[in-house]
Formats: C-alpha cells, sequence, structure tokens
C-alpha cells in the first residue's frame, strides 16, 4: 500500500515514469524467477502472483507515463483504466499460467522411515490453494470489467448507453447472489474431500505400523509358545514400542535428559536380563557430568536387581528429579543382604555404586527392604549446590 | 458393605479381556455380570448394584468417563475402579477425576486386582505406583500464593512421603511399618490425596483431564 501510495503521490509530479518503472523492475524479477521459484515453499509463491500482476501494472503504468512525456498521447483517461486492467489480465495470466497452476505438485509420496515402505501421498491440488486461487481469478476478472467501465464512463459512453449498463450492472449482481451458494458449497465439498483423503491416509499409515510391528511380534510369539521368558519378553518390547508409538512422543533423548537417560537405563536392563523393570520418574533435568554418573550408579542397582532378585517381582525405579537435586531410588523384593557383611561377589557393587556416587559428590544408601529385598537410594545435588 | 467376597459388573468392550478378567478372579470376586458398551453398562449397574464396576477406560462411546458421568445421576454412591492398558497421565487423571477411586493397569494380576477390589469395596483409593508418580508430578512445582487453595492445591509432607512409598512399589502394610504408622493412618493419607486430586484445580491436572487423548 505504501507503494502504491508513493506511486499515487509521484504521478501528480510528473517526470516519475522512472520511477513506476523501477518499481515495477524490483517486482519483476520474480516472474524471470517464477520456473525456479515454482519449487519453493508454496506461500511464497502466492505472493509472488501477486507481486508479478502488481510489478506488470506498474509497468504498464510507466509505459504510459513514459507515452505521455514523449507527447504520444491521446488522452489521460486511458492511465487508470489500462493500469487496472492489466493489473487484472496479468493476474488472470498467472493462474493458466503451467508453472503456477501446479503448485501442489511437489508433495512428493512420503518415505516411511520405519518401515521403509512408502505410502504415496494423494497428488491432488489443496482445496484451501484452490480456493485461493478462485478468489484471485474474481478478483482479477473484476478489475479488468472495473477497468473497461471506468473507461467507458471516463469517455462519456456511458451516459448514453447507462441505462443499459445499469441493467447489466444489477443483471450481473443477481447472479452473483444466486450462484453464490454454488460456490460456497462447492468450497465446503472440496474441504470435506480433504479431510476424508486425510484420514484415509492417516489409517493405511496405522495398519502399515500395526503390520510392521504387532503383527510381526505375534507372529514371532506363537513360533516361541514354548519358551514362557522369550514370549514375556517380546511381549514386554512390543507394548513399551506400541506404547511410545500411541503417545506419539517426542523421541527420548537419553543423551541429554535424565530422565529420558534413567527410563533408559531400565529399558536396558530389562531386555539384557529378562528381568521386568518397572521405572517411575518424577521431574526432569538437563544430563551433566555427575548425573551421568547416577545414571550409571541406578543402572548398576537395577543390574543388581535383575541378576539377583528377578524372582520376587519386579524391580522398582523411582527418581525424583527438581532444580536442587535427584533422588532415585532402586528396590526389588529379592531375598536380600546385609550391608554389613557384603559377600566378596558384591564388591563391585560397592564400588560401581557407592564409590561412583561419592566421587560424584552425592551419597548412595543400601539397606534391607521392609519385608526383605534390597533398596538402594541415590542422591545427587544439582549442579548448583 | 464390608467383609465377605465382593461383587463386581465388568465393562469393557474387549470380550477376551472380560473372559480373562473373569478367569483371573476366579472365585475371589463374584462377578455379576458384564457390559460391552456404555449404555448396556449404566443399565446393567443400576439393575445388578455391584459393590464395584470394574471399568474399562477406552470405550466406544464416550469410554469410562461417560460411564462414571451417567451412573453418578442414578447411583451416587457406586465405586469404580478403572483398568486400563493405557497409563497416559491424561487417561489416568481424567477417569480419576471423574469419579474412579482407584486406577489399576490390565498387567496386574489376579490375586492383585482381587485386592484392589476389595478396598475400593470398602471406600480404600487404590493407587498404582504410576499414578502416584503422577499425583507427585502434577502438585510438584510452586504455583502462585493467591491462587492456592491449601486445603486442595498442596499435598502434606506426609502425603507426599506415602506417595513416594507407593512410587517405589510398597504396599500399604509395609508402609506403615516404614513410617511407623498404622495402616488405617496410610489409606486415610490416600484417601485424602485422591480428593484433592478429585477437586483441586490445579493448573497441571486441568490441563492433563482437558488434553486427554482417546487412543480408540
Amino acid at each position: 500500500m505504501v507503494r502504491v501510495g508513493a506511486v499515487v503521490l509521484a504521478i501528480g509530479t510528473s517526470g516519475v515514469a522512472a520511477l513506476a518503472y523501477l518499481l515495477a523492475w524490483g517486482f519483476l524479477p520474480a516472474s524471470g524467477a517464477e520456473g525456479t521459484q515454482a519449487r519453493g515453499p508454496r506461500r511464497s509463491r502466492r505472493r509472488g502472483s501477486w507481486r508479478i500482476a502488481g510489478g506488470v501494472a506498474l509497468l504498464a503504468l510507466s509505459v504510459l507515463l513514459a507515452f505521455r512525456e514523449a507527447g504520444i498521447w491521446w488522452s489521460d483517461a486511458l492511465v487508470w483504466p489500462l493500469t487496472l486492467a492489466s493489473f487484472g489480465v496479468a493476474l488472470l495470466w498467472g493462474l493458466s499460467r503451467p508453472g503456477v497452476s501446479s503448485e501442489t505438485v511437489d508433495l512428493a509420496p512420503r518415505e516411511r522411515a520405519d518401515s521403509g515402505r512408502a505410502v504415496p501421498a494423494a497428488i491432488e491440488p489443496d482445496p484451501g490453494e484452490a480456493a485461493r486461487r478462485f478468489s484471485r481469478a474474481g478478483f482479477g476478472i473484476a478489475l479488468v470489467l472495473g477497468a473497461a467501465l471506468l473507461f467507458l464512463w471516463a469517455n462519456g459512453v456511458l451516459d448514453a448507453a447507462g441505462d443499459t449498463a445499469l441493467a447489466a450492472l444489477v443483471v450481473a449482481v443477481a447472479l452473483a447472489l444466486i450462484s453464490a451458494p454454488f460456490w460456497w458449497g462447492l468450497v465446503r465439498r472440496l474441504t470435506v474431500e480433504r479431510s476424508a483423503r486425510i484420514r484415509s491416509q492417516e489409517r493405511a499409515e496405522v495398519a502399515a505400523h500395526l503390520h510392521d510391528s504387532v503383527l510381526q511380534t505375534l507372529a514371532l510369539v506363537q513360533r516361541r509358545s514354548d519358551d514362557p521368558g522369550e514370549v514375556a519378553k517380546l511381549a514386554r518390547r512390543q507394548e513399551r514400542e506400541l506404547r511410545s508409538w500411541l503417545a506419539g512422543d517426542e523421541q527420548p533423548r537419553p543423551s541429554e535428559r535424565l530422565a529420558d537417560a534413567l527410563r533408559g537405563a531400565a529399558t536396558e536392563v530389562e531386555e539384557t536380563h529378562g528381568a521386568i523393570v518397572e521405572a517411575v520418574v518424577v521431574g526432569d533435568a538437563a544430563l551433566d557430568r555427575r548425573y551421568d554418573a547416577l545414571v550409571q550408579a541406578a543402572r548398576e542397582a537395577l543390574t543388581n536387581g535383575a541378576k539377583f532378585a528377578a524372582d520376587g517381582g519386579p524391580i522398582r525405579l523411582y527418581a525424583e528429579i527438581d532444580e536442587a537435586g535427584a533422588r532415585v531410588w532402586v528396590d526389588d523384593r529379592g531375598p536380600g543382604f546385609d550391608p554389613a557383611s557384603v559377600p566378596a561377589d558384591r564388591r563391585g557393587v560397592r564400588e560401581s555404586i557407592i564409590g561412583r556416587m561419592q566421587r560424584h559428590g552425592g551419597t548412595a544408601e543400601l539397606r534391607g527392604g521392609p519385608e526383605g529385598g534390597t533398596e538402594v537410594e541415590l542422591s545427587m545435588g544439582s549442579n548448583g549446590r | 458393605m464390608t467383609g465377605g467376597t465382593p461383587s463386581v459388573v465388568i465393562v469393557d468392550d474387549h470380550a477376551i479381556f472380560r473372559a480373562g478378567v473373569r478367569a483371573e478372579l476366579g472365585d475371589m470376586v463374584e462377578v455379576l455380570g458384564e457390559a460391552d458398551n456404555v449404555d448396556d453398562a449404566v443399565r446393567a449397574i443400576a439393575e445388578l448394584e455391584p459393590d464395584v464396576v470394574l471399568l474399562d477406560v477406552h470405550m466406544p462411546g464416550g469410554g469410562g468417563v461417560e460411564v462414571l458421568e451417567q451412573v453418578a445421576k442414578l447411583r451416587p454412591q457406586q465405586r469404580f475402579l478403572a483398568l486400563s492398558v493405557s497409563d497416559d497421565a491424561a487417561d489416568v487423571i481424567a477417569v480419576v477425576r471423574a469419579g474412579a477411586r482407584g486406577y489399576v493397569t490390565k498387567t496386574i494380576t489376579g490375586p492383585d486386582l482381587a485386592d484392589a477390589v476389595t478396598r475400593v469395596r470398602d471406600g480404600d483409593a487404590v493407587f498404582s505406583p504410576r499414578l502416584a508418580g503422577f499425583v507427585l508430578d502434577a502438585f510438584a512445582g510452586e504455583i502462585p500464593a493467591e491462587e492456592i487453595d491449601p486445603e486442595l492445591d498442596q499435598l502434606t509432607p506426609r502425603e507426599k512421603e506415602v506417595l513416594r512409598y507407593i512410587a517405589r512399589g510398597y504396599l500399604y502394610k509395609e508402609i506403615a511399618l516404614r513410617l511407623t504408622i498404622s495402616a488405617k493412618t496410610v489409606e486415610a493419607h490416600v484417601s485424602s490425596v485422591l480428593r484433592k486430586l478429585q477437586l483441586s484445580n490445579r493448573h497441571e491436572l486441568s490441563r492433563w483431564a482437558v488434553n486427554r487423548r482417546l487412543v480408540d
């Protein structure tokens, strides 16, 4: 709008064809680059067609003004109608150009990374885009018609044909009103069709996922039905996988977040040792060197639980993380042991849990549970303390 | 109401699962009936008047929350225990806020489920370790002092301690032993947490209840 205003002002002062031309030139490189732009983001292309039309209009204006300066001139009444008409025509032409009309082609088939299957996306024009094209076409037509009327009116022809023109205008408005519901219905139908297409696409994706994961696991389970341990492990792994898929969580980042690292350690121990590990983590913090030591110690405690106490029920990890620090409890319901008389084979535990925590400024406590079992309490202040 | 074999109605849209629960419960619990959709469930509950309804969270036609809301009008004293394969925080919080007195996941063993049913029948709350974790998470974090309703928006240190032990997999009697309080007191703390969970306006709880995603 600012530019248009500037042009209007400039016209009054004459000798401004150059300015209008410069502006047009500023707009128009987009038209030269149209071929490559068709592959760019859709939004910029849409703006592009308006800009091209604007550029064409300004170019026409500058040419007209140039003619006027040069004295090859017949009537000032031509300037605005011709400028408006060129704007409208440029808009309409832009619509029929192949580079612009196939704007949605770059909806390439999406590759499903996890299965290697390609689910082809429907290559059809987006109805939202269709509606925008439609409004652009309407605007272009209105501009051209308006320009014609303006020209006729400015030349006095309209006075004679006044009644006819009025009648034509009324008929046009009436036609527009009559056909409005049809256009509206068309847009609505396109929207409905589009959401239906998206739904069926999603269904196909869900089916593909279930096929690749759950059905495969069920087939494995049937083949291994004589090995309950293996079946339980398979079911558990599949459950975890499906659960995270359904929850649509963002990918865990065990190398960056403490909560993810602890859950990852639980999963790892579960898969390595075949024991069931239940992890409940409250809060989260960024993983640093000291929290990394905490994760290692927790992993060691879980591993010990899985080795010595897997028959007593699930090994449980509970972690509470806040600004002040993190506390982790690992409980098992195994035979338990007396920390005062740590057997020789548990020396590793001492070193890898208690020693590791102390070296990083944390604490570790091992004690017997209330009714047998072992509990390990790990505590590490955050870096700020 | 107390004592004897508790009676239940099983509401779940999966026939395999209903048969499984029946088999697991054996004669520890009397199964009065089953239902596989919201309307049948409401009708069966009103007619059979079970001690406890075992309620699936995800069902066509509005899910467990819908059953909870409709039955609340007909039979406000009805007790519910929610069963789900999901342990999504949003599901758990939504069903508890709609009135369930407990929440267990479907991997629970028969005896544990029978025990949970009995406790819900007797008016106690049943928290799984994961639910305890969610509650601690939801009540963690500061909220502006002027918005705090101390009655509902905060857990007492003792309640937090009890929840922490539940999250670690302790049974009520083990918690009682640890904290040298009676098992009844532990139950009182958990019931109080359940009340806060249902009535508090804490932002986290509302957010979870609103953003509830249905899997089916």
